[in-house]
């Protein structure tokens, strides 16, 4: 946007450098935020995970006792199996409902939008509210299978290892699957007509072009959707706390509800910082794959021409 | 183009900052009230946070409001939190040197990580001047308050042992007595659940619910000794064969279907284990003396009607413990904040002095609660709720042992090792084997 080209016009080199110099500075607001809030907590928290810290009285620094507490604890891999199981039900629920949901709404029918509109609702909610309303509503004495008399609805839905997780994964994606939708419904409006033109004079019918254009066309938006479902189920903090605090026992302890516990439940602040790095590292990780996945290559769009 | 371009910039990094703004801007206003912030305006402020489950919160705020009053100069600022949630923050705001002037507190083993850091103040001395404030309380209620020899909290409120609470229209409809024995415990079991109703009300996702029911067992079985070791550090304490027995017969009365379905997902918080026993779902409940209180507000007729009735827990056959000991919470603590400004500690230390007056013991015993005064039974009799008031002073003044509850005496880190073991083993999916040897592993942490 910013015109290269040498015109009668042109700045002098001077001007030319003030200004790059002019720009650098708007970047700075941004970057004392990500500085403020993101690299110096991350940095505080490495130096943490060295140390024996209660939250009240003085730092010790204690080498690698922490990490080592940590990593022997048979609780890390159970929290990392928990957290993994969610965020990998999480997609494998949601991902599916909202490319159907997004293409469907992508139509351009009056109806349609109407229904997107009720479908956006959910997102509008905090999870401390979904929660809560989910609590009341699946208590197996007070809650609505109690109420109607309806015994299939009366399981002890949060009091059993099994059914709690698959609680949280269904809760879940009842509150995000409406924000994917929407993504999917963007991608899907972005898809040039031309191609579903063409593919109709072929003789393709509903189903062939869903699996020929919009899916295939989708690959981008799908890494996009796919990799804010992963890395997010990895924070994935209020609601399971509210819902199941953890529980069963430590059915739904997933590494940052375990983090959370051991910070400012048990006064461990050392171990807690490093599952918080530990998290760290596993998101980085994740995020990095799933660009690797994407290719990342621009000009690998099969829009060109269309 | 060229401005088109920045301006695009600019708005991009504002709709970055806005929210962090707005998010900064939450986090400085959402620590309630700042201590040491008094100078706005006004004569000085202390800070005092306590909790917010009816009918106590509202006898807090009237003490605190009759202080007020009496003192324009010197005023206290409440702050109410639910109970779970301030735990958390206390500690939190503890460590971040942000701790109200009044720390509320039920002593022990919190108390204790708050001395061990030069966090509270020590007030022995005043009470050495003042011993008038001291000679006027339960001698019981000091034990929590005093770490090492030294007192370090004002103790405040009620007395609140835990005790047994039945329904009496279920006990007539299926013609049983209340229990003598946990034998005849077990018996009920199967005779309420064959009529539909559940034996026993939990809220175990709480999970210091659940262990209410282990104080006690461990008490009746092996004596007070058993938890005693456990309290000065003894190695392997919890391998104590009182220990075993008693982690075996609370998974058999689980086994048995002893508690009330779904009650692992049950908070206490929500006081939704009490309305089982009070809308005739549940027959029992072991539960800590400041529920009656709010089953007499909330039950309808339940406790007014005579319909509750309650019991000192009972022995276990062959057991070893004194069935007149009791556990639950001695009284509760207000401790000082030694990063509180003088002026501040002056008001806190005032306010102490100002506390279980007769219109605030008048308050405790109208809620249901026997206050921590010497010779408060003679205010019983004018109470609707004299049977129970007569009930629980009996059990606080007769009790050979009133110890505290185990994740109050315990550090915080051992205590949340404790809860996490309880909930599972409620939850059966740890043997009383891996709950004493998770348990040994923290042994004096």
């Amino acid at each position: 946007m910013i015109p290269t080209s040498a015109g009668p016009g042109q700045p002098s080199a001077r001007a030319r450098g003030g200004r790059n110099l002019s720009l650098a500075w708007l970047t700075v607001p941004a970057l004392v935020f990500f500085v403020g809030f993101g690299v110096i907590p991350l940095v505080g928290v490495l130096a943490l995970s060295f140390t024996t810290w209660d939250g009240i009285g003085d730092i010790h620094f204690s080498g690698f006792t922490s990490w080592h507490a940590v990593l022997t604890d048979p609780g890390l891999p159970h929290a990392l199996w928990v957290t993994f199981l969610i965020m990998a039900l999480s997609w494998l629920v949601q991902t599916p409902a909202s490319i159907l949901l997004g293409v469907f709404l992508a139509g351009a029918q009056r109806y349609r939008a109407v229904l997107s509109v009720l479908y956006f609702i959910p997102l509008l909610l905090s999870s401390a509210a979904i929660a809560i309303t989910y609590k009341a509503l699946l208590d197996p004495n007070f809650g609505l299978g109690a109420g109607l008399k309806i015994a299939l609805l009366s399981q002890d839905w949060l009091g059993r290892p099994g059914l709690a997780l698959g609680v949280v994964v269904f809760v879940v994606s009842w509150q995000f699957i409406p924000f994917h939708s929407l993504i999917y419904q963007g991608g899907v409006r972005q898809i040039p007509k031309s191609m579903y033109e063409a593919a109709e004079l072929d003789g393709a019918g509903r189903v062939r072009k869903f699996f020929s254009i919009t899916l295939p066309q989708l690959k981008y938006t799908m890494i996009t959707s796919t990799t804010l479902v992963l890395v997010g189920s990895l924070t994935f903090f209020d609601l399971i706390f509210v819902l199941t605090a953890g529980g069963p026992g430590d059915a739904t302890r997933v590494l940052a509800l375990d983090m959370y516990k051991r910070g400012f439940q048990a006064n461990l602040m050392g171990p807690a910082s490093a599952i918080a790095l530990i998290l760290v590292f596993v998101g980085l990780a994740l995020s990095l794959l799933l660009r690797r996945l994407g290719g990342g290559k621009a000009d690998h769009s099969q829009m060109e021409g269309a | 183009m060229e401005s088109r371009t920045t301006s695009r910039r600019t708005f991009l990094s504002l709709s970055m900052g806005l929210p962090l703004g707005a998010a900064l801007a939450a986090c400085g206003s959402s620590g309630p009230t700042k201590p040491g912030g008094g100078g706005g305006g006004g004569g000085a402020k202390a800070t005092y946070w306590y909790l917010s489950t009816q009918p106590q919160e509202g006898i807090r705020t009237a003490a605190m409001e009759r202080f007020n009053k009496a003192n324009p100069n010197g005023q206290i600022a409440g702050t109410t939190f639910q109970n779970d949630a301030f735990k958390t923050k206390i500690k939190t705001a503890i460590g971040a040197g942000q701790a109200p002037t009044i720390i509320w507190g039920w002593g022990g083993g919190g108390l204790r990580s708050y001395v061990q850091a030069g966090q509270v103040e020590d007030l022995t001395s005043w009470f050495g001047q003042n011993a008038a404030v001291k000679d006027r309380l339960f001698p019981s209620s000091f034990g929590a308050a005093t770490v090492d020899g030294k007192i370090y909290a004002m103790p405040c409120e009620t007395v609140q042992p835990i005790v047994l609470y039945y329904n009496k229209k279920l006990f007539e409809q299926i013609g049983a007595q209340p229990p003598q024995s946990w034998g005849d415990i077990m018996d009920l079991v199967p005779k309420f659940n064959a009529k539909g109703i559940a034996p026993f009300s939990l809220g175990g996702q709480s999970r210091w619910t659940n262990m209410m029911w282990l104080e006690f067992l461990f008490d009746r079985i092996g004596g007070s000794e058993v938890f005693q070791a456990v309290f000065d550090g003894q190695k392997d304490a919890w391998s104590h064969p009182a220990a075993i027995d008693a982690l075996t017969k609370m998974q058999a009365l689980i086994k048995a279907n002893g508690f009330i379905k779904g009650f692992s997902s049950i908070t206490a918080d929500s006081n939704a284990d009490q309305a089982l026993l009070y809308t005739g779902k549940a027959a029992m409940m072991l539960h800590g003396g400041w529920t009656y209180g709010s089953m007499s507000k909330d039950g309808g007729d339940f406790v007014s009607g005579g319909s509750l009735g309650y019991m000192n827990f009972p022995p276990v056959d062959g057991g070893k413990g004194d069935p007149s000991d009791t556990v639950g919470n001695p009284g509760q603590y207000m401790s000082i904040s030694a990063k509180a400004t003088p002026e501040q500690k002056e008001i806190a230390k005032k306010f102490f002095a100002s506390l279980l007056s007769d219109e605030e013991i008048k308050a405790w015993v109208g809620a249901g609660s026997v206050p921590i005064v010497k010779g408060a039974d003679s205010a019983f009799t004018s109470s609707k709720d004299a049977e129970w008031l007569k009930f629980v002073y009996g059990i606080a003044s007769n009790a050979k042992t009133f110890a505290q509850s185990w994740d109050q005496a315990l550090s915080p880190t051992a205590a949340e090792v404790l809860l996490d073991n309880i909930a599972k083993l409620f939850q059966l999916s740890i043997s009383p084997q891996q709950f004493t040897t998770n348990m040994n592993a923290v042994i004096g942490k």
